[in-house]
């Protein structure tokens, strides 16, 4: 078997990641503009060319908890939601984090009713950021598949044992054609061994499990989680290292850099929108401007220290994210802001951009106007809605 | 109706070996008792699924763990719904020889969990759903459930100038589950523990979808003394406010048929939550009862 290129949608590579990462259940209840996952996985099940128990469910919190029980007798799962159906399982993402099963979710991020709206927006996940979940964000469709295998290798970790999410923005990158490399069975065998966990419930020596700890202990309990999510900082790495080794494409870890160690200029955000803002930087670059481009790729561990490092240098700073904790700002605002007010900087000017929500298009133009405002010193609106 | 399979089940087999025990339930409790049967009759192949409720708030709590199999909590609405997964987990697996059974009490399963139950049945996944039905929510603290009776005082369904009790009849969960086309359904009490082992016995080997819908009375709840569990839910049997029936291939049957019920009144009088009722309440309590005995006689074997 060798590694083929096709032109399929970010919603297509995820289903091609999965097959690839050979789930022992899926459970799915269909979501726009989640559906074309669980469409493909489902007719790779019916052909036989994905072996995997595929659960027709009720709801998306039936198929978290569906998920839950697969991965607490040792099986390796998968779901995929978006949106409401993201926030109807709210309660399961809690459970699935809290008894440290290693569900990987392909979450196609959606704006959030009301008022009603199919298009992309990050309010669904990031209104979730505190559920326990390593939070990842692709730019593409390859990242999306590939993220899909470093998925499995980084929350099945044992020093991990926690669950991720995989968001793509919806339709942009859910619907959007690419041209894809989808790596050969026998690779993708090489780079995620099988799942073995002790954290399961096993005849040949019972346990009980997603038990009541009292004020005792439950605090333990959540302090080895918080641990488990920070070592997963360094999991992340090493799997996009032997990733990388294996199939030659190469990670930047929980976040990447564009132009950041002279930018004076920088934005933060993460998602596809950076595809919008990497051709105004190089522009931007070409006519001498010194501005830059982070893109967060992981909200959960947050790159605390490669923010840090990342902005030293810069004059201003511009958080752009498509969502808002109303009455206050943007959720990566209010990260990157506390990443930068814990450490002894010099700390840049911040701003923060709100823009795309419920689909609203972002454009070069935008991109622009935000890097003109990071330039003027006149402080502005701290939170500017674009 | 029954598995050819099945053997004839009597207490003399049932296994000494403790799967349910040391437990934190409240004496006279009738829902730890139908767990603990269950798990002699299924064994220690099985995956115990239990949502938030009675039984998993005395049976949970780190490090004292009182089941002797394989058991996990559920979330509250989850129960079929994690049962689906530890089933199709264990299959995927290629584990053989094993049980995936839920236990969820009345309100975690026609409330709550009724939809997670519902898919689950539709799939005819192989699990085990057994409701331990102490007709409200008791963990809680006796609020009223969708499977408390009508006139019942609960604290939610209190007894004032304008209401005596809960309003709403009892869901009919059996014949909700039935109408499903479910593989496999049976009511019980554990007032008749040898009709519930034979039931447990059956479930174990039906290839699908089993809903066993056990009558567990609640003394704490219920207002009775510790001691007359049995008593009572046999006297809910016998007075014919609750009966022992089966569905399987399509067909209802009702395993006992008494000659004639038994004393309605006496059965309510018995327990403080009734005491409140009225002439009137009473006598629609036994017009209800006289409906549903001659639909039954009519509609099922009997």
């Amino acid at each position: 078997m060798v590694e083929k290129r096709a032109f399929i949608s970010g919603n297509e590579a995820v289903a091609a990641g999965v097959c690839l990462a050979r789930p022992h259940v899926i459970a799915a209840y269909p979501i726009t503009p989640q559906t074309t996952v669980i469409e493909r996985l489902a007719e790779m099940v019916e052909d036989e060319s994905l072996r995997a128990e595929y659960l027709h469910v009720e709801s998306e919190h039936s198929a978290l908890s569906a998920c839950i029980g697969a991965s607490a007798v040792g099986a390796r799962t998968f779901t995929a939601t978006s949106s409401q159906g993201l926030l109807y399982m709210a309660e399961c993402l809690h459970y699935a984090s809290g008894g440290r099963f290693p569900v990987v979710m392909m979450n196609a991020n959606r704006s959030v009713a009301l008022p009603w709206n199919i298009y992309g927006d990050q309010r669904d996940s990031l209104s979730l950021l505190d559920c326990g979940w390593i939070q990842a964000y692709a730019e593409d469709a390859q990242e999306s598949l590939d993220m899909i295998l470093h998925a499995y290798a980084i929350a099945e970790h044992p020093d991990v044992l926690t669950p991720m999410m995989i968001n793509l923005d919806g339709f942009v990158i859910t619907h959007t054609y690419e041209l894809v490399t989808i790596p050969a069975q026998s690779d993708a065998d090489l780079f995620l061994a099988p799942f073995q966990t002790s954290n399961k419930m096993d005849f040949d020596s019972p346990m009980s499990l997603g038990f009541t700890a009292g004020p005792a202990y439950n605090q333990a309990f959540k302090q080895l989680q918080h641990l488990a999510m920070l070592s997963a900082s360094r999991v992340i790495r090493e799997v996009e290292e032997k990733f990388g080794q294996l199939f030659k494409r190469n990670y930047s870890g929980l976040l990447e850099t564009l132009y950041c160690d002279d930018a004076e200029y920088i934005i933060v955000t993460l998602g596809s929108v950076a595809g919008t803002l990497r051709p105004v930087i190089e522009r931007l670059r070409a006519l001498g401007e010194r501005v830059g481009l982070v893109r967060i790729r992981y909200m959960r561990p947050f790159p605390l220290e490669e923010i840090r490092k990342a902005l030293a240098g810069a004059k201003a700073v511009g958080v752009l994210e498509k969502d808002i904790s109303f009455g206050f700002e943007g959720t990566v605002y209010t990260n990157v802001n506390s990443a930068l007010m814990s450490a002894n900087l010099m700390r840049p000017r911040l701003r923060n951009f709100i823009g795309g929500l419920g689909g609203k298009n972002i454009s070069a133009q935008d991109v622009e106007m935000m890097f003109s405002r990071l330039k003027s010193s006149d402080e502005g609106e701290r939170v500017e809605f674009i | 109706m029954r598995n050819q399979a099945e053997k004839k089940t009597s207490i003399r087999d049932l296994s000494d070996r403790e799967l349910f025990y040391g437990h934190k339930a409240c004496p006279g409790c009738g829902g730890s008792l139908a767990l603990r049967l269950a798990l002699k009759v299924l064994g220690e192949r099985s995956y115990a699924v239990v949502p938030a409720g009675c039984m998993s708030a005395v049976g949970f709590i780190f490090p004292q763990m009182a089941f002797g199999c394989n058991a996990i909590i559920s979330t509250f609405a989850g129960t079929a719904s994690m049962l689906s997964g530890v089933a199709a987990g264990a299959r995927a697996l290629g584990i053989k020889d094993f049980h995936a059974v839920g236990f969820a009490g009345d309100g975690g399963t026609a409330d709550i969990g009724i939809q997670a139950l519902s898919g689950a049945i539709d799939r005819h996944d192989k699990i085990i759903y057994i409701c331990y039905d102490n007709e409200a929510y008791m963990n809680t603290g006796v609020q009223k459930s969708g499977l408390t009776p009508i006139g019942a005082r609960t604290t939610t369904s209190p007894v004032g100038q304008r209401l005596r009790g809960s309003v709403n009849r009892k869901k009919p969960m059996f014949e909700i589950v039935a109408a499903h086309g479910i593989d496999y359904a049976a009511t019980a009490s554990v007032g008749y523990p040898l009709d519930y082992l034979r039931k447990l016995e059956h479930a174990r080997h039906v290839e699908g979808t089993s809903y066993i819908h056990v009558f567990s009375p609640c003394p704490v709840g219920w207002g009775y003394e510790t001691a007359d569990t049995i008593a009572v839910a046999k006297n809910a049997v016998d007075c014919g406010l609750w009966y022992l029936a089966e569905f399987s291939e399509g067909r209802f049957a009702l395993n006992h048929n008494p000659a004639e019920l038994t004393s309605v009144r006496d059965y309510l009088m018995g327990q403080s939550r009734f005491r409140h009722l009225q002439e009137e309440d009473i006598n629609a309590i036994l017009a209800q009862r006289e409906a549903f005995w001659t639909r039954i006689h009519r509609e099922w074997r009997v």
